[in-house]
């Protein structure tokens, strides 16, 4: 019998929506790089199904409506019952370091969130074994329910709290385990899939508000806030850029100005707290243009643009609490424009505590945009005099180490070049980290900064850098033009006044490095002198942590982690060098050796149980190469031109919504073309050309061609209108995604004929091999880059075609 | 009464050794110690420091449910999204504020109250500021149940610090602001030192020394608490 091929989209949007709403809901409960890591692991659920499948085949041919209902409702109650476990384990990300046996609370969340993705991951298997004929139908309303589903959880973000979106996300299941009881042959299980909800509903109703509010980890910055005698939760916004939640504390005012000279003349003035998914600080500053002393903006080392310049027109890439903005406001700047990412950041500025805020954006001479920083500024057509990138993230994140996991094209050559090109002559690009110790971040971004210079032609980039630092942070200043004397004797008279230290300037001398926040050796003069010098290579492979140029292709500016490095880091972890240790790569890596020996249990689990290949039907070895390879390949081509045209898009939550949806939607037709094109391959008797060899030649060339052609398309096309950029996007998006539709289901329909009993042990490998493809292609992209992705996925699709040729050329 | 007694015996004998664990949490320190060479110089942590380590009941200043953990050299939790620190940390600290017997000393977090009864024996007077009420209210009960007279709490904002109290020779820190507070630096007497540890709940990234000379000159330093070198130069 066939299933409801609405009940299947619906389940798969549902599936869907759920891994992207956990990613969401366990970045504001805990930190996202153990979401990462239990989010990847939990997917092997769509292996646990493949194997489950496999065993119970037999049993399962007479019931797949009832299985099928029973999956999607399955998954509908557990997908919030195991968020709300989760919630409930004593599992303290922060504490690994010294209490290894917290793991184990981690083992757990994998067990809960494998649950609800088995479930789900059956009922979408199923869907494949009740219809052998028509392979390809089912798998093109898979992918078109999973887009659905990954544009719908975006949209259900912007109108719907996590938790909401949790529930709406149960209830799509069960209204598709609905459309499936109530289809023939029988509805004797709709009473039942209603019992089911009624039960699941009434337990939540039940529940405490301890289990059913989102449980955010006592540490987290907003949670210690909240500690504050009468610190008060204010407005809080929920969208899929994060939790943005405000904070009051007028007992024990916030004073959250970071960087600042301890000869600062005034202090800062009362702030309300606004943290992003409980963490990532930024203040919005009470503001009086008539009566704030303002003078501390001074004394902060991101201020030493304005000590260099006169009334600039200013850029802030990233406004946040508008601290920046005010900085600007306060140095008498000609024209201040304003970028932030987080529309709801905005709102809580412009209308919320506008007032608070001084209505500083209702200023003529001031704009704040909604924009991201990086599209803003590439389809910019006017020039600054200085382009400011302030700290945003908070001092704790940004020395955790739990960054490395994140792209940032904020601070790749690439960015810098068009930060370089969008200032005036003498304009002056600043920007602005916290101080490691050993400094680690603004040496590589000094190593950027030249790499860029160098590319844009400069003989001599330390003719045009500046950097200083004082006891919390250090500031990079890169000129469009030659660092003058007069700047020179500004840049003293501005860091002697403010006890900050000189670290390079051209021409300076050792002497004057190292003088009031005195380092155990003088790192950044040193290191930035040998970034200058004739030794950078041989200095830059030496450094015990990474420092390289960040790359639009290697966008992993945060991952600052040598694998040689590591016995050392964990020799001292526990004198006190915990902190040394970054754990970006160290979770993707951990994560990548759990899926495998995962994946390679659940696909030789069945195997070893009995299951065995039909005499006709191809080599198991070949099955195997044949379906890892596709979904190895799969993910691997998604991934890298998601991060391709997220910069295109701007905005990369919704880029990423469009993107995923614009590849499973029309890989979905891809699927349903497949058969017809195989029927057309028989026709034109061609002989040893199969469709599964026209695919992957198809998916090989466009992948090929938009290596090279998608950069030069998307600098010429930019400056398009939103919709058309999309539009663009998706007619880009479209042939690539065609083909990749077709392999999978062209051969899961030839398993269907010769070796019926492999199909869900094929559906299986696939689901472990797109687990095990999202963690090595991360892993991939930090060492090789995005283009060293999309080169493998081709030669993955080659392989795929050439092992599948005695299977298909035999059987279509 | 028997069976009074042999429950007493017997509680007795559940009771952990916790004076021989305190001896094992010092050994630990002082093997670590020649690791922070920088911080702590040649000579190695300061016996006085270690001694006066060596006696506080540090389980008394851990929450009940984390006792088993109080003389393990980690952080431990002590409730509303605070640490006691780890002893390790809590000894380097302290040896670099080179705490004199006649100094006045100001503490910002007061947390369990642990550090503030570390600097008791060795200073003339402490004062710490806690911002959370509950632990503010739980540690001077704590500090004055055991003894610690010369330690004076309140609830309150430490970013100006406790004129009241000061001018302090010697203040410790933990800074959430983005910066070092300037009201403390100014609190600060000629000649004092001011230590600050950086970094999140459970990790010290680094720890700033803040020195004013005497002629009221200030200079900071940031000292991380092992010896890493971060280039490998050649042989």
């Amino acid at each position: 019998m066939m299933l409801s091929n609405l009940a299947l989209a619906l389940v798969s949007a549902a599936v869907l929506a759920y891994e992207v709403l956990l990613v969401r809901l366990l970045s504001i409960v805990q930190w996202h790089h153990f979401a990462y890591m239990a989010i990847s692991i939990a997917l092997l659920g769509f292996g646990i199904s493949g194997t489950f499948l496999t065993l119970s085949r037999g049993w399962l041919t007479w019931r797949f409506q009832v299985a099928f209902v029973s999956a999607s409702t399955i998954f509908a109650l557990t997908a919030v019952a195991s968020f709300l476990f989760l919630q409930q384990l004593p599992f303290n990300a922060l504490e690994i370091v010294w209490e290894p046996s917290g793991l184990i609370y981690l083992g757990a969340m994998y067990g809960l969130l494998a649950v609800p993705f088995t479930a789900g991951a059956t009922a979408i298997g199923l869907a494949f074994l009740a219809a052998p004929r028509a392979i390809n139908r089912v798998y093109l309303w898979n992918l078109v329910g999973s887009g659905s589903g990954a544009l719908g959880v975006v949209l259900a973000l912007m109108l719907l709290s996590p938790m909401d979106a949790l529930l709406a996300v149960a209830m799509l299941a069960l209204f598709a385990a609905l459309v499936a009881a109530a289809s023939p042959p029988s509805n004797l299980s709709v009473a039942a899939v209603v019992v089911a909800a009624v039960v699941g509903a009434g337990i939540w109703l039940a529940l405490p508000g301890t289990w059913t509010d989102l449980n955010i980890s006592q540490y987290k910055p907003l949670s210690t806030a909240l500690q504050v005698k009468n610190a008060v939760l204010g407005r809080e916004y929920s969208g899929p850029l994060g939790l943005v939640s405000a904070v009051k504390s007028p007992t024990v005012p916030f004073r959250y100005v970071p960087g600042l000279s301890l000869n600062a003349p005034s202090v800062p003035p009362e702030q309300i707290a606004v943290f992003t998914d409980g963490d990532g600080l930024t203040a919005i500053n009470r503001f009086d243009e008539r009566t704030s002393d303002t003078s501390y903006l001074g004394y902060t080392t991101d201020a030493l643009a304005y000590a260099l310049t006169d009334a600039p027109s200013v850029l802030v890439l990233g406004a946040g609490g508008g601290n920046a903005v005010l900085q600007a406001i306060h140095h008498d700047a000609a024209t201040i424009d304003a970028v932030e990412l987080n529309p709801d950041m905005i709102r809580l500025v412009t209308v919320d505590y506008a007032d608070f805020a001084g209505r500083f954006h209702e200023r003529e001479d001031t704009s704040i945009r909604l924009a991201e920083a990086r599209n803003f500024i590439a389809r910019a057509s006017r020039r600054w005099d200085v382009i400011q990138i302030p700290l945003l993230d908070a001092l704790g994140t940004a020395l955790s180490g739990v960054q490395g996991l994140s792209e940032s094209y904020i601070y790749t050559v690439e960015a810098f070049e068009l930060y370089l090109d969008r200032l005036q002559a003498n304009g002056w690009l600043s920007l602005t980290r916290w101080l490691r110790l050993p400094p680690i971040d603004t040496l590589r971004l000094v190593a950027t900064a030249i790499a860029a210079l160098e590319r844009q032609g400069v003989a001599n980039p330390g003719e045009r850098l500046v950097v200083i630092r004082g006891p919390d942070t250090a500031t990079v200043l890169v000129k469009q033009g030659v660092v003058s004397p007069q700047n020179i004797a500004a840049l003293k008279d501005f860091s002697a006044t403010r006890s900050f230290d000189l670290a390079y300037y051209p021409g300076m001398d050792a002497a004057e490095a190292n003088r009031r926040n005195i380092l155990p050796e003088p790192y950044l003069f040193d290191g930035i002198n040998a970034l200058l010098g004739p030794e950078r290579e041989a200095f830059v492979d030496s450094y015990k942590f990474d420092i390289s140029p960040s790359t639009d292709d290697r966008p992993y500016f945060f991952d600052f982690f040598k694998w040689r490095t590591l016995p050392e880091l964990l020799s001292l972890r526990r004198v006190g060098g915990a902190a040394l240790l970054d754990w970006g790569e160290l979770i993707v890596f951990a994560t990548l050796v759990q899926a495998v020996l995962l994946s390679a249990f659940l696909i030789l689990l069945p195997l070893g149980l009995g299951l065995r290949r039909s005499p006709q039907g191809a080599a198991t070895w070949r099955l195997a190469a044949y379906f890892s390879a596709l979904g190895l390949a799969f993910l691997f081509v998604e991934i890298a031109f998601i991060q391709r045209f997220v910069l295109f898009l701007g905005r990369p939550i919704y880029a990423v919504a469009v993107v995923v949806a614009g590849f499973l939607v029309f890989a979905g037709v891809g699927s349903g073309f497949s058969a017809q094109l195989e029927r057309r391959l028989l026709t034109a008797k061609r002989t040893g050309l199969t469709a599964v060899d026209v695919a992957a030649a198809g998916i090989i060339v466009s992948a090929l061609v938009y290596l090279f052609a998608l950069g030069p398309i998307f600098e010429r096309l930019a400056g398009l209108p939103d919709l058309g950029r999309v539009t663009l996007s998706l007619a880009l998006i479209a042939p690539l995604a065609f083909f990749m539709g077709m392999p999978f289901p062209l051969g899961l329909s030839t398993v269907s004929r010769t070796d019926p009993q492999f199909v869900p042990w094929a559906w299986g490998l696939n689901g472990c091999a797109s687990v095990v493809s999202a963690v090595l292609a991360t892993i991939l992209a930090m060492h090789f880059g995005f283009a060293a992705v999309i080169v493998v996925a081709a030669v993955l699709y080659g392989l795929a075609a050439f092992v599948a040729r005695p299977m298909l050329s035999n059987h279509v | 009464v028997t069976a009074w007694l042999a429950g007493a015996v017997q509680l007795a004998a559940d009771e952990p050794d916790w004076a021989s664990r305190r001896a094992s949490m010092i050994a630990t320190i002082e093997d670590y110690a020649p690791m922070s060479a920088e911080v702590v110089g040649d000579a190695g942590l300061s016996p006085e420091v270690l001694g006066v380590m060596g006696r506080i009941e540090r389980h008394l200043f851990v929450p009940e449910e984390f006792r088993e953990l109080a003389y393990h050299d980690r952080p431990v939790p002590i409730g509303y999204g605070q640490t006691i620190s780890q002893p390790f940390i809590v000894a380097l600290m302290t040896d670099l504020l080179e705490v004199d017997p006649s100094d006045t000393v100001l503490e910002v977090g007061t947390g369990s109250g642990y550090q503030a009864a570390v600097l008791s024996p060795l200073a003339k007077e402490v004062c710490s500021i806690e911002i959370v009420p509950e632990l503010g209210k739980t540690a001077a009960e704590r500090l004055q149940r055991l003894g610690f007279a010369n330690v004076r709490t309140r609830v309150g904002d430490g970013y100006f610090g406790w004129a009241e109290c000061g001018p302090f020779d010697r203040v410790v820190v933990t800074a959430a602001a983005g910066h070092i507070p300037p009201p403390l630096v100014a609190q600060l007497k000629p000649g004092g030192r001011m230590v600050i540890p950086v970094g999140g709940r459970f990790v010290t990234q680094f720890l700033t020394l803040v020195e004013k000379s005497q002629a009221g000159e200030v200079t900071t330093r940031q000292l991380l608490p092992v010896m890493f070198v971060p280039l490998t130069r050649a042989e």
